[in-house]
């Protein structure tokens, strides 16, 4: 019983750093710009089967693979947005119709990953991932690990370029306040562009880590839809340290619901953690 | 309705109500969206879910007492509507994107619940069989056919007095700036969890009939993307503001689906319908509505 229970935590914390991935570029997105980019699930899955495809073709490690395509999904956000910004933002239609872009985006790339790579599962095959490492009762295998460490070091990096850097405060205060960033000589826009082009980034190595931790088909976005959005708010937007922990809770919930009741309850935690993080707390755990 | 039914005596093929069917169900699909979405501003993302409550509440009461058509639609819808009053009461108090980030979820949370519970036959499905004799209708896909034209007359009529009532009136404000609606005395919470009831009522009454449709209900069919999808593109592409623009849309795209499901694939099929939906966000944001609106003048 402990035995199960250690495992089970364990397991839990090295899928929530997964999950503070995979949230990350959402974190960006919706807490410091303000775009509800409801397709980014859809740009993880994109990420998924780039990493897929460059391992099959070409047997490159999938997580070298989705570092590797991080600068086209970059351009592709930058793109992303100013298609956003001059049809919906710049006219103050961001709501319903931006909403709507986005949910057509999301459904487009399942769509088209259907259609470029049928509904089959797809999965890698490292040899070194097999191995397990642990402590007394506790094992786990290197196919969680990794991705927590990889989780870790993004999460790193992003923080220190958020706070450190001028691009990156110039980031964390266009949604506070623009006028006082066109004083300081810094366009908005062009901020917001590359913020969201490095939120989308960010879906290539998430993605790449979805594909490394379990076999991938084209669908998977949508299990990813409550879980992001209910890390996201219950982290507080704006808050990547808030990401991060609302991560490693959730993914805790999850593997002790997997564990104690199946596997196929797992998407309700997620959204069970959304509902309450709305109604009780919509500023999240670390929010004002 | 009355060229409905005599359509149901006369016309030869049954193909036809098939396809009529499901560009119906899409009528009231699209114009149940378009209370909250097109009215009020109010984005569902899990139409599905709510379309799944319906067959699912119908497809419970077919195993409890075998009831007739009718009470099973009843049923669906007032089922349906209680998961739109309670979605709308946890979230739409706080900002109007939660409200959507939480549709967006429920459909998956309803599809895990129903996945995982075996008196509706889990993963596997659940088979669902139609009387086989039925009064005044040469066989029950005509039935079927006819219980949902009278189901789309009935939104349609009353989307359209909505529109024109102090209710509809009340929307539109909550829709073009709330705070100014809310301070002018709109009872803004109450209005919204009417049109979200009301809404997910709607689509939960064209869901009922479902299971009879297609004998074996699985959650695959009812939690379809297609619906998750057409709801929102068909208001959007026919013009969300006023009730012909869902009629427009349903007809339109439900129309050259059921032609295109039979000549190509239907996930090209569901690109297609993605495709026009971000078109028209672009570049058409009024709908053919708007369009034509604008080439009158």
């Amino acid at each position: 019983m402990f035995d199960l229970l250690a495992n089970a935590i364990v397991a839990g914390l090295l899928l929530g750093g997964f999950y503070a991935a995979v949230t990350v570029g959402l974190s960006i997105a919706f807490g410091f710009l303000d775009i509800v980019n409801i397709a980014h699930p859809g740009f993880i899955m994109l990420g998924a089967f780039a990493a897929w495809f460059a391992n099959d073709q070409w047997g490159i490690d999938p997580i070298v693979a989705g570092v590797l395509f991080t600068p086209i999904f970059f351009v592709a956000g930058a793109i992303v947005y100013r298609v956003y910004h001059v049809s919906f933002e710049r006219r103050g239609d961001a709501g319903l119709r931006g909403l709507a872009f986005f949910f057509g985006v999301l459904f487009l790339t399942e769509v088209v990953l259907l259609l470029l790579f049928s509904a089959d599962y797809r999965g890698v095959d490292m040899p070194y991932l097999e191995t397990m490492i642990g402590a007394g009762p506790v094992a786990v295998p290197l196919r969680m690990v990794v991705p927590f460490l990889v989780s870790l070091a993004m999460f790193a990096v992003l923080q220190l370029a958020f706070n450190r850097t001028f691009l990156g405060r110039a980031i964390r205060a266009v949604s506070q306040d623009q006028l006082a960033l066109r004083l300081m000589a810094a366009n908005p826009v062009r901020v917001k562009e590359i913020a969201f082009g490095i939120a989308v980034a960010t879906a290539s190595v998430a993605g790449a880590l979805l594909l490394t931790i379990a076999p991938i088909d084209p669908s998977m976005g949508r299990d990813y839809i409550g879980r992001v959005f209910a890390i996201a708010v219950l982290g507080g937007l704006g808050s990547l340290t808030g990401t991060l922990l609302a991560a490693i809770t959730l993914g805790v919930a999850e593997s002790l619901t997997a564990t104690f009741y199946g596997p196929s309850w797992s998407p309700a935690v997620a959204f069970g953690a959304l509902l309450i993080a709305l109604v009780v707390r919509p500023s999240g755990l670390l929010g004002r | 309705m009355a060229a409905g039914y005599a359509a149901t005596r006369y016309v030869a093929n049954d193909y036809y109500f098939y396809a009529a069917y499901i560009v119906l169900q899409y009528v009231v699909i699209a114009t149940a969206w378009n209370i909250l979405g097109g009215y009020a501003g109010y984005v569902n993302f899990g139409s599905a879910g709510f379309y799944a409550v319906g067959a699912y509440t119908a497809a419970i009461l077919y195993q409890l007492f075998r009831p007739p058509l009718v009470a099973m639609i009843v049923g669906g819808g007032i089922a349906a509507g209680i998961i739109g009053l309670a979605a709308g009461y946890l979230t739409l108090r706080v900002k109007g994107v939660y409200f959507a980030i939480a549709t967006l979820a429920l459909a998956v949370v309803l599809e895990t619940i129903v996945n995982n519970w075996d008196y509706v036959g889990g993963t596997r499905g659940i088979y669902v069989l139609h009387p086989h004799q039925v009064a005044g209708f040469a066989n029950y896909a005509r039935l079927l056919f006819f219980a949902m034209l009278v189901l789309a007359v009935a939104s349609v009529v009353l989307a359209r007095s909505i529109e024109r009532s102090r209710l509809g009136r009340g929307l539109a404000a909550i829709r073009d700036d709330e705070q100014a609606a809310e301070s002018a005395g709109v009872p803004t919470l109450r209005l919204k969890l009417f049109a979200a009831t009301l809404s997910g009522a709607l689509m939960g009454l064209a869901g009922a009939p479902f299971p009879y449709y297609v004998s074996h209900l699985e959650p695959g069919s009812a939690f379809s993307l297609a619906i998750a999808v057409n709801a929102i593109a068909m208001p959007m592409i026919g013009g969300a503001t006023s009730w012909v623009g869902p009629v427009i849309g349903a007809v339109l795209l439900g129309g050259a689906q059921q032609i295109a499901t039979v000549t190509i694939s239907s996930i090209l099929n569901l690109l297609i319908v993605g495709l026009l939906l971000i078109g028209f966000v672009i570049f058409a944001p009024e709908g053919i509505v708007g369009l034509i609106r604008r080439l009158w003048r």
